[in-house]
């Protein structure tokens, strides 16, 4: 009877406790810190055991429909709607759970680390609320099929996530941070909702599918695709408006910065989602898919040049999950631009999805555990400038181990995730254009060469005396850390698996606008 | 270093308070008939804890009520919301769905077709939700203006 | 060109938030530049709403007559509490940053430009 509730409401639940969670822990966190704690790691784990559920239900019965406010929660069209799915609708197809996936498992292992760095902090009551307002609405961006509540997640998530960088004030330059983050995503947010308008205005439908199955390529419509465009990749920090990356990566705690990562990708998806299933085949696709390659180019090149010189641990990590967004949009970029030709789409279009896909995957995954590592070494030691870095391996050794295998996986060699996902991306994209796939491998080694850098001026070299009684990290932090690594390792060890049975319904999903439409407007 | 008002504006300030409360909570009731609803009313509410602080000082608000209570009320505003959504899972029906609508039980009555002079007995959940929300809103809009005014504070101080 | 008249002063007033935004150094004045951005969007929504002869949505002792749909009332609302949420937050960040930094303006907030 429970369980059937639970699986019924499955999706309405997953945004729903989070955000009771964050509700109620100003009151709880009154009672005591560790009665706080409790409860929010209590919160976490209902959330992912759910987030899991979910994932479960959509791999193994498909698109998922969840109707706010109807009798039942398939019944998208009301009998006296006329046809219009006038409610709003959550849809999950298989590349929202990925993502559902994704930010349940980072969230967990953030929280946990979360839970032990910054136990000693003034403010938390705050800064839980902030965290999990976040989480949930980085699962309502991922689950939602309806624009304007896209919109709403996303101005949710711009706030939360704000406040968070702002957390430690720090002499003002946090708040800096946040300030630039916060007038980004804004401004970002309100060209979203222009755009938002402008398709209400033709088409008089908020519901992704109802729109999809409208909308035609007038001049307002690509308007709106270009305000979309915008909008997102100022927030998923692509190159040309990646300017507030740096800072907000680098100024806000770790855990946060970790979770910054998963709420970038959240717009990222979002931009595949409405270029593949909001415009899909209307849009002229070769010159946006073009366009998604350039963006991503460009922040690949243009992420690690910046990352080389940099002195702060966490600004050179920032400018790499540039570089890194890069790949993503260049892989899904490949597959748009051959979109229409089922030829090519099956020849390496697919391909190249798959790997931007999964590479979305993997880089919460290795980059939230590079971030942490940074973290545990900034809690230890209490600067971020490598120069005054050294000879920590000597101390922290597991910190260490864990920060080799993100370094190894995010430059892309063989036996960890990042290799996986990159070789999807350079097979399919040499197949399209040899040039990218080779700026894809220089970027590659750039980045390893990078971090082959860190990795020495943090842990090698002698004994500093200055850090000779340094303690090893705490434990719930390795926890927290060792999650995200085993993944690492897991997703790295059995690409094909993953490949297979997570990454190609998504891919497919993601390209298959039909499905999409007529999971949410009946057999039409 | 206490900064009040004068006499009469005080007193013109606890006139006016009854009345922008009384104006706020009718914002508030109506909003299922009428435009308005829980933000508007809350912020109309919050208005008058502004127009106290203005008359007063901020130290008076804060020997009046403590920013734990808006705290409290900000809190419980949102899980009333929450709660009344999740209620519905109970009746077999979606989150946010409206089970008390045409039940005649609260707020269950029967909405007359057409133009009609306004029965407030009807709406099922929304008036609830509004309820919840007006809480909130009142409580989170007194706290922004607080906690803005105690960071200003400490740069005199 | 009557009911045209709104779109382009959505437009205009686009256009001066966006400029404000982009040319002026004071940090209150650019929050200023995105509030008026904001109320060009808001405009913008409350016009597509707009039917000519349409009344308001409300049941209550309403004249006979057309109703239009309130969706996009709704859809204006909701942004404009959500500029209330961001238009606090950006000014308690501007206390705080003149109070560290002892400016507001932008030129001279640059600790994190190295």
């Amino acid at each position: 009877m429970i369980s059937e509730f639970i699986i019924q409401n499955a999706p309405a639940l997953l945004i729903a406790v989070p955000l009771l969670g964050a509700f109620l822990s100003p009151l709880i966190g009154r009672i005591s810190r560790d009665v706080r704690a409790l409860w929010v790691l209590a919160i976490i784990t209902l959330t992912t055991l759910l987030g899991l559920l979910v994932a479960y239900l959509v791999y193994t019965g498909g698109t998922l429909i969840y109707v706010f406010g109807a009798a039942a929660p398939t019944l998208s069209i009301p009998m006296d709607s006329g046809g219009i799915p006038i409610r709003i609708i959550l849809t999950l197809d298989a590349l929202s759970a990925l993502m559902v996936i994704m930010t349940v498992t980072v969230g967990f292992s953030v929280i946990l680390y979360s839970l032990s760095s910054d136990s000693r902090r003034s403010g938390l009551e705050a800064y839980y609320t902030l965290f999990l307002l976040l989480i949930a609405s980085v699962l309502g961006m991922f689950t939602t099929g309806d624009l304007f509540n896209f919109f709403v997640f996303l101005e949710i998530s711009s706030l939360a996530a704000a406040g968070l960088v702002a957390y430690k004030v720090e002499k003002g330059k946090a708040v800096e941070a946040g300030l630039k983050f916060l007038m980004v995503s804004a401004i970002g947010g309100v060209f979203f909702l222009l755009a938002t308008g402008i398709l209400y205005g033709q088409y008089n439908a908020l519901n992704i599918a109802m729109l999809a199955s409208m909308i035609q390529w007038t001049p307002l419509d690509k308007l709106a695709l270009v305000l979309i465009i915008v909008a997102l990749a100022a927030k998923c920090g692509s190159v040309p408006m990646h300017y507030w990356t740096p800072d907000a990566y680098s100024m806000a705690p770790a855990a946060v910065t970790a979770m910054l990562v998963v709420v970038s990708q959240a717009s990222l998806y979002g931009l595949f989602r409405f270029c593949f299933t909001l415009y899909g085949l209307t849009l002229t696709y070769a010159v946006i898919g073009w366009t998604l390659i350039t963006l991503g180019v460009l922040s690949m090149v243009v992420g690690v040049t910046m990352a080389i010189p940099q002195k702060d641990i966490k600004r050179l990590m920032a400018y790499h999950s540039i570089s890194q967004t890069g790949y993503m949009l260049l892989g899904v970029g490949v597959g748009l631009a051959v979109l229409g030709d089922q030829a090519l789409l099956s020849s390496y279009g697919f391909t190249a999805i798959e790997g931007g896909i999964f590479h979305i995957f993997n880089n919460a995954l290795y980059k939230g555990l590079l971030f942490l590592t940074a973290g545990a070494v900034i809690l230890r030691i209490g600067t971020s400038d490598m120069n005054r870095m050294g000879g920590l391996g000597h101390n922290m050794k597991w910190t260490m181990i864990l920060f080799i295998i993100g370094a190894l996986a995010i430059a892309g060699i063989p036996p960890f995730n990042g290799f996986a996902s990159k070789f999807l991306i350079y097979e399919s994209v040499f197949a399209f254009n040899p040039i990218l796939s080779i700026i894809a491998m220089v970027v590659s080694i750039l980045t390893l060469a990078s971090f082959v850098k860190v990795f020495h001026s943090v842990f090698m070299g002698p004994r500093l005396p200055e850090y000779a009684d340094v303690k090893e990290a705490p434990a719930s932090l390795l926890i927290g850390m060792a999650i995200l690594s085993g993944l690492v390792i897991i997703t790295g060890l059995f690409p094909e698996f993953f490949v297979q049975h997570l990454i190609a319904p998504a891919a497919h999903a993601l390209a298959d606008q039909s499905g999409y439409l007529a999971a949410v407007l009946g057999g039409a | 270093m206490l900064m009040r008002m004068s006499k009469i504006v005080r007193f013109s300030a606890d006139l006016l308070y009854a009345g922008i409360l009384i104006f706020g909570f009718y914002v508030i009731m109506h909003g299922h008939l009428t435009p308005g609803g829980g933000f508007q009313g809350g912020a109309v509410i919050a208005t008058a804890v502004a127009l106290i602080i203005v008359a007063y000082s901020y130290e008076d608000l804060l020997a009046m009520v403590s920013k734990l209570r808006f705290i409290v009320q900000e809190s419980a505003g949102l899980v009333l919301f929450l709660g009344i959504a999740l209620v519905a899972v109970g009746f077999g029906t979606t989150v946010f769905a409206n089970y008390l609508a045409n039940s005649g039980s609260l707020f269950g009555m029967v909405v007359p077709f057409g133009s009609n002079p306004g029965e407030l007995n009807t709406g099922g959940v929304m008036p609830l939700m509004n309820i919840a929300v007006g809480l909130e809103v009142w409580g989170a809009l007194a706290l922004v203006v607080l906690y803005m005014l105690s960071g200003i504070r400490e740069k005199e101080a | 060109m009557f009911l045209n008249l709104p779109f382009i002063v959505v437009v205009l007033l686009a256009l001066i938030g966006i400029a404000t935004i982009l040319l002026k150094r004071n940090l209150i004045k650019i929050f200023l530049g995105l509030t008026i951005l904001t109320s060009s969007v808001n405009l913008f929504l409350v016009t597509l709403g707009y039917r000519e002869g349409g009344i308001a949505p409300i049941y209550t002792l309403s004249p006979a007559g057309v109703m239009v749909l309130p969706t996009p009332h709704a859809l204006t609302l909701t942004n404009i509490v959500i500029g209330v949420a961001t238009t606090a937050l950006m000014l308690s960040f501007a206390v705080i940053i003149y109070r560290r930094y002892g400016t507001v303006n932008v030129d001279e907030i640059r600790e994190l430009r190295e």
